[in-house]
Formats: C-alpha cells, sequence, structure tokens
C-alpha cells in the first residue's frame, strides 16, 4: 500500500514536470540563433572582432536592457559598416534589431534598448561593404524575464 | 497619443560626428503574452524606423518585438550641410508617426 501511493505520487510528479514542460513558452533555441544568423549571412564566413557588443552582465529588469553596438570602421565611403545586426539565444525569436548604415554616419555605433525574456547571449554581427562578416557576443544574467509575463 | 522625443544639436561645425537620439512612446506589445484568462495579446509594435536628411536615407533600422517599449535608438551622422533630419516610425495596427528637427553647420 505505502510502496504504490509512493509509485502513484512519482507518476503524478513526473506527468506534472512534463506538463510544465510543455506549458513553458516557447523560447529561440541556440539553433534558431543559428539559423537566424544564417538568413543574414549566408554562407559567408563570420570572424570574431572588431564588433563590441555592450550589455550590462547583469541585468535586473530584462524588459529594458541598453544595448550599444559599435564597430571599429573608418566610416570612410570604400570602406564602411553597412549594416549590424543584433540576435539572442533565448528570447521566443532570435531577431532584436537590424540597422542599416551609410558612410555619412562617421561612426559606426548603434544604441538601444532590449528586451531579454532570460540569462542568455546576445551576438552582434556587422556587415562590412566589402561584403565581410565579423561578429561579438555578450553574455547577460537577468533576473527579472521581459517578454511573456502575464498582463494584469 | 504618440510622441517623439528627438535630441540633435541645433549647430555644430562642418566635418563633425554628432549623435542623434530618439525616443518614440509606443507599448510594443510582444505578442507572447496572455492576459490572465489565458487569451493572447495580439502584437502592436513599430517594425521600422527611417531617418533622412534634407530627404537622403541615412539610417534605418528594422525593430522585433525585442526591442523595450517606447523604443529608444541612437546613432550619428557627420555634419556636413545645414538642414532638416525628418524621422518616421512604422508599425502594425497602421502606426506611422513622423518627427523632424534642423541643424545648422558653419
Amino acid at each position: 500500500m505505502d510502496e504504490s501511493t509512493r509509485r502513484d505520487f512519482f507518476v503524478l510528479a513526473g506527468g506534472a514536470a512534463v506538463l510544465a514542460i510543455t506549458l513553458r513558452p516557447a523560447e529561440a533555441t541556440p539553433a534558431m540563433l543559428a539559423s537566424a544568423i544564417r538568413n543574414v549571412v549566408g554562407s559567408a564566413p563570420v570572424k570574431t572582432g572588431k564588433v563590441k557588443l555592450d550589455i550590462p552582465p547583469l541585468v535586473e529588469n530584462g524588459n529594458t536592457v541598453p544595448m550599444t553596438v559599435s564597430v571599429a570602421s573608418p566610416m570612410a565611403p570604400e570602406d564602411h559598416v553597412t549594416r549590424i545586426h543584433v540576435f539572442n539565444e533565448k528570447n521566443p525569436q532570435p531577431n532584436i534589431g537590424n540597422f542599416h548604415l551609410s558612410p555619412q554616419a562617421g561612426r559606426a555605433q548603434v544604441t538601444a534598448r532590449i528586451r531579454l525574456a532570460d540569462s542568455q547571449k546576445g551576438v552582434a554581427i556587422a556587415r562590412l561593404s566589402d561584403g565581410t562578416f565579423w561578429s561579438a557576443s555578450a553574455d547577460v544574467v537577468v533576473t527579472l524575464a521581459a517578454c511573456t509575463e502575464e498582463v494584469i | 497619443m504618440p510622441s517623439a522625443l528627438i535630441n540633435v544639436p541645433a549647430k555644430a561645425k562642418r566635418g563633425d560626428v554628432i549623435e542623434i537620439k530618439t525616443l518614440m512612446s509606443h507599448i510594443m506589445e510582444t505578442g507572447y503574452r496572455h492576459t490572465a484568462s489565458g487569451d493572447s495579446v495580439p502584437r502592436d509594435i513599430i517594425t521600422s524606423f527611417i531617418c533622412r536628411f534634407n530627404g537622403n536615407e541615412i539610417f534605418r533600422a528594422d525593430l522585433f518585438p525585442a526591442i523595450s517599449a517606447n523604443p529608444f535608438l541612437s546613432f550619428f551622422t557627420t555634419a556636413n550641410a545645414s538642414g532638416k533630419f525628418e524621422f518616421e516610425w512604422v508599425g502594425d495596427k497602421g502606426f506611422s508617426e513622423t518627427a523632424s528637427a534642423s541643424i545648422t553647420v558653419e
């Protein structure tokens, strides 16, 4: 008798765990991040460097996280940054923003405030005028998640 | 009532790199939230932002639900001539707003 209630308890607990997992909101996986990056860069190689992604390493509120991307570039007509893409790993969708720049910008730097649904990795990718892609990533710990909370 | 905050220096020297800061009031509803009764709240975000100087596009951004409410964007441009910056935000549910700012280049 004791044994059977114990087993019942484990079956119930296991079922509840499965339910909890399936009820979790959809979130982007590292595979979705990789495919979102592929959509942008195609088959071109992505090198690490030149790009700097500034996100605070520890944020309390994932609803407004200041983010700055800067790229080391002379921003001359023959050598400039054409696009900056920012991605995340665990929000419901992997894109954060795409920014289109021209040589007139003078400085390849963009700031925005973003949402992060979980502690995760952010990735910034810059496309230069010569067609090469450069990237940087940053890890963030988020204590209060954004995006999927209930509306009260 | 949507409203924009724009920060552009009123004056600059020719060739200076200046920072432009913009903020548009908008809920940026992600489409991933639910009410207490379980209904999903439809997405309502600004999807695109464009900045033009004297009619030429100088900066453009595609925005996603991962951009915070009241989207704040800051970027740079080189002051080469006096003129007018025009800003345009376009989004879901027919959202469209514009703003402008002038600069004098010496």
